[in-house]
């Protein structure tokens, strides 16, 4: 079979197996509305605060189905010789990665692609005012977190210690880069960590495509952040990749 | 094409300091059983998945169906099955479904239920790998090294952990591999394992090979020579290299005395007894040291 029929059915292999594990389903999808509602009822957030929260919510999404789930993937499956079995295949690597990040991108795309329709139906959001912004922050952001998660699956022992070295980069990285506020009023170090990480600028890129309806030109600094991280991300994920 | 499997040629693996394999050499033939036999450490995986092109080689020469395997060539990869010492599957998969998974990869692959009953898991089609027990979880790794229909079929310690019963259930399976006209190099520290399905043995001892033959040669060693006899009611053993010399010398002797020899016997060690030996000596320097 040609490299691309497998990547196809690695891919659909994935979303299968994906579904059949209610609790990556669960913080994968649900987590992430659970906090767009929580706090846009709970805390009655104004319009100023839902602009800000929904491309938020969207930038973390985009986070957690590439960065998070790609480094649990990877640990497991290195820890579980399922990566050694495969390579031991005549599989191509290009067509299992393929199929993987495939799925991660996938969870990702429906993820920002319902929070967009959800704050514009419950929260009164307007459509994004360009799409091309919108896909090209979610495609820089999907490449530059998925190929960090993975490169980043390399330091992490087992799969027991995944989560302690995830969320010991997923939250304080969601706290800094203006997830749930604006970043405007954090002390000046946490603003010179965010500035220098890959979050807040996919977050700066998608509220100018969903919110502000700046054009591109006013991301550069953000667009070329991201693209740089994604360069290093790729690097890393090549030249330290581990099979075993 | 060549009647040679593999040709493993002075091959040398160090890691760091420590060097597991220390200038091996075997073949196998087309069509053969082959058993590397070697307590834990003596370098059996080692070897293995440098044929395998899991791991890179320090030194010597080491061709599998006519390919390096460092250069790690999908041709090559499409007609070997692998069974790792120890590797896992997606646990929410169907063996079913892992098992055609698999062989998609594969240019001509064999019949998914066909697959899963040729390794005696019929029934269990449609049962998660992760709820399988682990001798059902080894012979679903049997079923996704032969899934390809491959040439050549590495085992390494197929049937560690397993129990009497499942142990003989998985030989049957080898032995029918074997019967399909496979090549399979196998590897374990189960001596009667290597007795019972090798055409040829070869024992490793600390990264070399010590002996190396059919179960039933393997004793063309110094002082493989038992010979034996009764007197006065006490048996009599001595071991010698050459029994010619020392037949000779006994017989003559008992023939001066008027006596005859009772019971003379000239056998030769087993397989299980030079093992036995091999792997003693490694344990006494273990002690000495
Ligand atoms: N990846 C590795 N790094 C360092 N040492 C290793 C590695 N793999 C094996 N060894 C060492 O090499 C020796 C041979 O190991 P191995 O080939 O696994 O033997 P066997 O399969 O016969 O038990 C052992 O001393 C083992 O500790
Ligand atoms: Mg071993």
């Amino acid at each position: 079979m040609s490299t691309a029929v497998l990547t196809w059915r690695q891919f659909r292999f994935e979303r299968k197996m994906f579904w059949r594990n209610p609790s990556a389903a669960f913080f994968n999808f649900t987590l992430p509305f659970l906090f767009l509602i929580m706090i846009a009822s709970v805390f009655g957030a104004d319009r100023k605060e839902l602009d800000i929260l929904i491309p938020g919510i969207a930038g973390m999404s985009v986070l957690g189905t590439t960065f998070t789930a790609l480094t649990y993937t990877f640990v497991f499956n290195r820890e579980q010789g399922i990566l050694k079995r495969i390579r031991g295949t005549p599989m191509p690597p290009i067509a299992y990665f393929g199929g993987v990040i495939g799925s991660a991108v996938a969870n990702a795309i429906v993820q920002v692609a319902l929070i967009i329709v959800i704050g514009h139906v419950f929260y009164d959001v307007s459509w994004p005012h360009s799409y091309f912004e919108l896909v090209l922050f979610v495609v820089l952001g999907v490449i530059a977190f998925g190929s960090l998660g993975i490169a980043f699956a390399h330091v992490i022992p087992n799969f027991d210690a995944a989560a302690a070295y995830v969320n010991a980069v997923f939250l304080p990285v969601i706290f800094i880069s203006g997830v749930f506020y604006s970043t405007k009023s954090l002390p000046l170090v946490f603003k010179a960590i965010a500035v220098s990480l890959p979050l807040k600028h996919v977050i700066d890129g998608l509220h100018g495509a969903i919110v502000s309806g700046q054009g591109l030109g006013d991301n550069l600094t953000a667009l070329a952040v991201v693209a740089g991280w994604a360069v290093v991300g790729l690097f890393l994920t090549v030249r330290y990749f581990r099979w075993d | 094409m060549t009647e040679l499997a593999i040709e493993v040629n002075d091959l040398r693996k160090s890691y760091g300091e420590l060097e597991a394999v220390r200038g091996v050499s075997f073949s196998v033939r087309r069509g053969e059983v082959f058993g590397l036999l070697g307590p834990n450490g003596a370098g059996k995986t080692t070897t293995v998945e440098i044929l395998e092109g899991y791991r890179e080689r320090t030194a010597g020469e080491v061709v599998v169906l006519g390919y390096d395997p460092a250069d790690r060539d999908r041709g090559l990869r499409e007609r070997v099955g692998i069974v790792l010492q120890s590797s896992g599957f997606y646990p929410r998969a169907t063996v079913r479904e892992a098992v055609e998974h698999f062989g998609a990869a594969y240019p001509r692959p064999r019949d998914p239920d066909e697959t899963i009953a040729l390794v005696g898991l019929e029934g269990k089609g449609d049962t998660r790998t992760g709820q399988l027990s682990g001798g059902q979880q080894r012979r679903l790794d049997l079923a996704l090294a032969l899934v390809g229909d491959p040439d050549l079929i590495f085992l390494d310690e197929p049937t560690t952990g397993f129990d009497p019963a499942a142990r003989r259930a998985a030989w049957d399976v080898i032995r029918s591999l074997r019967g399909l006209g496979k090549t399979i190099l196998l590897t374990t520290h189960y001596l009667d394992e290597a007795q019972a399905l090798s055409d040829r043995v070869a024992i490793v001892k600390e990264g070399l090979i010590v002996a190396e033959g059919p179960p039933s040669e393997l004793t063309n060693r110094p002082r493989s020579y038992r010979v034996s006899y009764q007197q006065n009611g006490t048996r009599v053993e001595m071991e010698t290299e050459d029994p010619t010399e020392l037949l000779h010398r006994l017989t003559g002797e008992a023939l001066q005395r008027g006596e005859r020899l009772e019971g003379l016997s000239v056998s030769r060690p087993t397989l299980e007894e030079v093992y036995l030996e091999l792997t003693a000596e490694q344990h006494e320097e273990a002690e000495a040291e």
